[in-house]
């Protein structure tokens, strides 16, 4: 029955006028720096934080709320149209979601991310009303050994993304963990790689380089060669997913939704892993895995179905434990903070109003960020016959904005460059750009939490194998990487690419 | 063409900004800048305090922050900055600990800024996992020292509140105890709240909920009085360990050479921003103390970092650990 009662004063709140018009504008915000590259989720919570000092904390946080999980519907279709992927999360979608557009399929790969989104959204958000409390505690058990078992499933799947040779799938992993090294020792503060910048000793940003492998190395390829200038000049098709493509992404967006559930509850960011994990998972279910990176809808729904989902779970630490599992809902906690609700375990009895009014506002923003989105499906898609002398310059600028805005620092500006040329060189060796990011991603995560695991177990290996949910998960790992080494195995792989 | 009509602009743009004598300050958006990322504790205090500042100053007082390299990024920013009172900087008890975590620095807290005055301090608590079995501070002193091979202190890495506060811990306890560093403090918190780590001390800020909401064990309270908003906690001097004194102040620098009229008129600023009403409240929601007015000085921040900088210097030295 309370729970009926909470349902209640959610849309209550919810729904008032002032609080549908925040949504409202947090979700089209989103949806804007989703699109634009480069300028992401946190930098823009970070520059409207102080507006938000006028507002009361619930409309405030739906605000910011719909601004986060606007930006992951923005975020796609970036990815989709220029190869762009401006957060981590939008990082698979470039994988066959730029290759549908450049089919001529542009349309229905933005309108299956829509819709999966959509879907994921709305499931997600049903499971932080029902189950929230208790997942959260279960999420508790996944201490730092557990969290690094999850890094080594992650990072061996890195090179199932890539479509080309495995070896060099490997080399780009052993590279993206390489440059995840730089910045300071976590444990003793001495700097590594940082060749005395200081502006490195943090790390180096993944926006700069994820917008330097993916999107300016793009750009250069495109005006190397004018003839094949991607989707310019192909045929649009149609606007929205046929029957048989909805029929072809249903598992897949209920797979990505279920992944993407339950790693964006993990501490500690598992919803970054959430997207790979679902195109991994597609890809090796797949009766025909040769179609992944060239276009299968199923490599576009599935993650985005699945990044959604993380996204929306994500709050469930953060509300019910009052603890940040991520950049952006520790700009969350700064929000609430500073409007005078302090999160912690106790905001959903002491705020019942702002925890219930929050989350039924995640279902009307996702309600109307598909009814903003499928109508501006048309428009984006005639974004695509802009002149690329027009296009790139904006794309460009954009990204150099973006970049600068998350820490206000020019060093970020110049590392978006090197990373371009690195990406071109890269492509033109044939060198996938996507192992390299994840490895990117997950290769400090992984350094922490084994560090942590070893400290607390006084440097005792079996810390691994004698808690279960870490053991089962490298058994998974360990199955994988057998399936991919298995000679026989791996040379059917090969004559499936090359055949 | 268009390089002619820019020059024309900067030199009218320069000539303004002579025009505009140090009395008028300020005629323009004072930038405050902020070491960390947005979102975080002293964030939080410089965008309150900003927004009271841009009432009494009649310009908005636009925060910035420039985060990274352990905080010292920021700094080294306003150091460089004109001194004409339009770029300030807003920072915590990192200002006098990075002077010994950092052996070689780009500023000098001590020579290369002007003081405007101290803005409060956060006080730390010493916290444990629930199931810890130690219920005072003293059986918890005894508890570390006994098993000292199997109890961990988590922080959040060199140089955080966590780390400072761990390091006078572990002196006070007198036996070195495995730290466990994780990056930031939500982290740190979640492993104590699910029982992977043993002990933590951190901001009150952080752990006020969670000690309410009775999610972790409470030890003590850092600071030489008791916090209002847990009042049940005793202090480390009523629970036998004095020399566990640390809180997280925080200051307002300007740049060296700053004109005095300017210095003035924000000195002034703050004062009122001390006073002000939705200040003070939120100072109560996060268990900051407000500062005296007679410590909104530049005086006192001066003495504040001088004799921080002697207290910390030793600490670190002993323990061995450089940012750098």
């Amino acid at each position: 029955m309370d729970f009926f009662a909470n349902l209640a004063l959610g849309f209550g709140v919810a729904l008032s006028p002032v609080n549908l018009g925040l949504c409202l504008i947090g979700v089209l915000v989103g949806t804007l720096i989703g699109v634009l590259p480069g300028i992401g989720p946190i930098a823009t919570i970070a520059m409207l934080l102080p507006l938000t000092l006028n507002l009361d904390a619930t409309g405030a946080l739906i605000m910011l709320a719909g601004i986060y999980y606007g930006a992951q519907y923005g975020g796609s279709t970036t990815a989709i149209l220029v190869n762009m992927p401006g957060e981590t999360s939008s990082v698979v979608t470039t994988l066959d979601g730029h290759q549908m557009a450049r089919q001529g399929r542009a349309g229905t790969a933005l309108g299956i991310a829509a819709l999966g989104s959509f879907f994921a959204g709305c499931v997600a958000t049903a499971v932080i009303v029902l189950l929230g409390p208790i997942l959260s505690q279960a999420a508790l058990s996944f201490g730092p050994p557990e969290y690094c078992a999850l890094m080594v499933v992650g990072l061996v799947a890195a090179t199932v993304l890539a479509s080309g040779s495995v070896f060099k799938a490997l080399a780009m992993t052993f590279v993206g963990l390489l440059l995840g090294t730089v910045g300071s020792d976590i444990e003793t503060g001495a700097p590594r790689l940082t060749f005395d910048i200081p502006q490195l000793a943090e790390g180096i940003q993944f926006t700069s380089l994820a917008i330097g492998l993916f999107g300016i190395a793009e750009i250069i390829r495109n005006i190397e060669n004018p003839e094949a200038r991607g989707v310019l000049g192909t045929k649009i098709g149609g606007l929205l997913p046929t029957l048989a493509d909805i029929k072809q992404s249903i598992k897949p967006v209920l797979r990505g939704t279920v992944l993407g559930s339950i790693l964006g509850i993990l501490p500690g960011n598992g919803a970054v892993l959430s997207p790979y994990a679902s195109y991994t998972l597609e890809k090796k279910l797949a009766k025909d895995p040769s179609r992944f990176g060239r276009g299968a809808i199923e490599g576009v729904a599935g993650p985005e179905s699945a990044n959604n989902a993380g996204a929306q779970t994500s709050f469930i630490p953060l509300l019910t434990l009052g603890i940040p599992p991520n950049a952006v809902m520790a700009m969350m906690v700064g929000a609430m903070t500073i409007q005078g609700v302090i999160p912690g375990p106790q905001v959903m009895t002491k705020s019942p109003e702002l925890f219930w009014g929050m989350i039924v506002s995640m279902l009307i923003g996702n309600a109307m960020l598909v009814i903003i989105n499928l109508p501006l499906i048309g428009l984006w898609v005639k974004l695509l016959s802009v002149p690329y002398r027009l296009l790139f310059p904006a794309i460009l600028l954009f990204c150099c904005i973006g970049v600068y805005s998350v820490n206000n620092s020019y060093v970020d500006v110049l590392l978006v460059a090197v990373f371009g040329l690195v990406g071109y060189v890269l492509a033109k060796l044939d060198f996938e750009p996507a192992p390299l990011l994840l490895a990117f991603v997950l290769g400090p995560l992984l350094e922490e939490k084994l560090r942590q695991s070893f400290l607390i177990s006084r440097g005792d290996p079996m810390i691994f194998v004698t808690r279960p949910i870490s053991l089962v998960l490298l058994l998974i790992a360990a199955a994988l990487l057998l399936i991919m080494i298995l000679p026989s195995v791996r040379s059917t792989r090969e004559e499936a690419f090359h055949g | 063409m268009k390089k002619n009509l820019l020059s024309i602009a900067v030199a009218g743009l320069m000539a303004l900004a002579g025009t505009a004598s140090a009395q008028d300050y300020p005629t323009r958006p004072v930038t405050l800048v902020v070491p960390f990322a947005a979102g975080g504790p002293t964030d939080t205090v410089a965008r309150l305090i900003g927004a009271s500042m841009s009432k009494t100053l009649g310009q908005q007082v636009v925060v910035e922050n420039v985060a990274g390299a352990g905080g010292t990024l920021g700094p080294a920013r306003v150091a460089k900055a004109p001194a004409d009172g339009y770029t300030l900087l807003l920072h915590h008890i990192g200002m006098a600990t990075t002077a010994t975590l950092y052996r070689k620095l780009p500023f000098n807290a001590l020579t290369d800024f002007e003081y405007i005055g101290l803005v409060g301090e956060s006080p730390m608590t010493i916290i444990a996992r629930k199931t810890l079995a130690p219920a005072k501070l003293s059986d918890l002193v005894a508890y570390a020292k006994e098993n000292k091979d199997k109890v961990t202190l988590a922080n959040a890495g060199v140089g955080a509140a966590s780390h400072l506060c761990g390091m006078l811990f572990q002196s006070a306890v007198g036996v070195p105890l495995t730290t466990v560093p994780y990056k930031g403090t939500g982290p740190a918190m979640n492993d104590i709240v699910a029982g992977q780590v043993d002990i933590l001390c951190d901001q009150t800020t952080n752990t006020t909920e969670q000690i309410k909401g009775n999610t972790v064990k409470a030890y003590a309270v850092t600071t030489k009085a008791r916090v209002s908003s847990l009042k049940d906690l005793p202090t480390t001097a009523e629970a036998g360990m004095p020399s566990v004194e640390v809180g997280i102040w925080h200051g307002v620098y300007a740049p060296k050479g700053t004109p005095k009229p300017a210095l003035d008129k924000l000195v002034a600023a703050l004062k009122v921003a001390m006073k002000d009403q939705t200040v003070v409240a939120r100072y109560g929601d996060l268990g900051l103390d407000p500062v005296a007015d007679a410590d909104v000085t530049p005086g006192a921040l001066q003495a504040k970092l001088k004799s921080e900088i002697d207290k910390w210097a030793p600490v670190i030295k002993a323990a061995g650990v450089y940012a750098d």
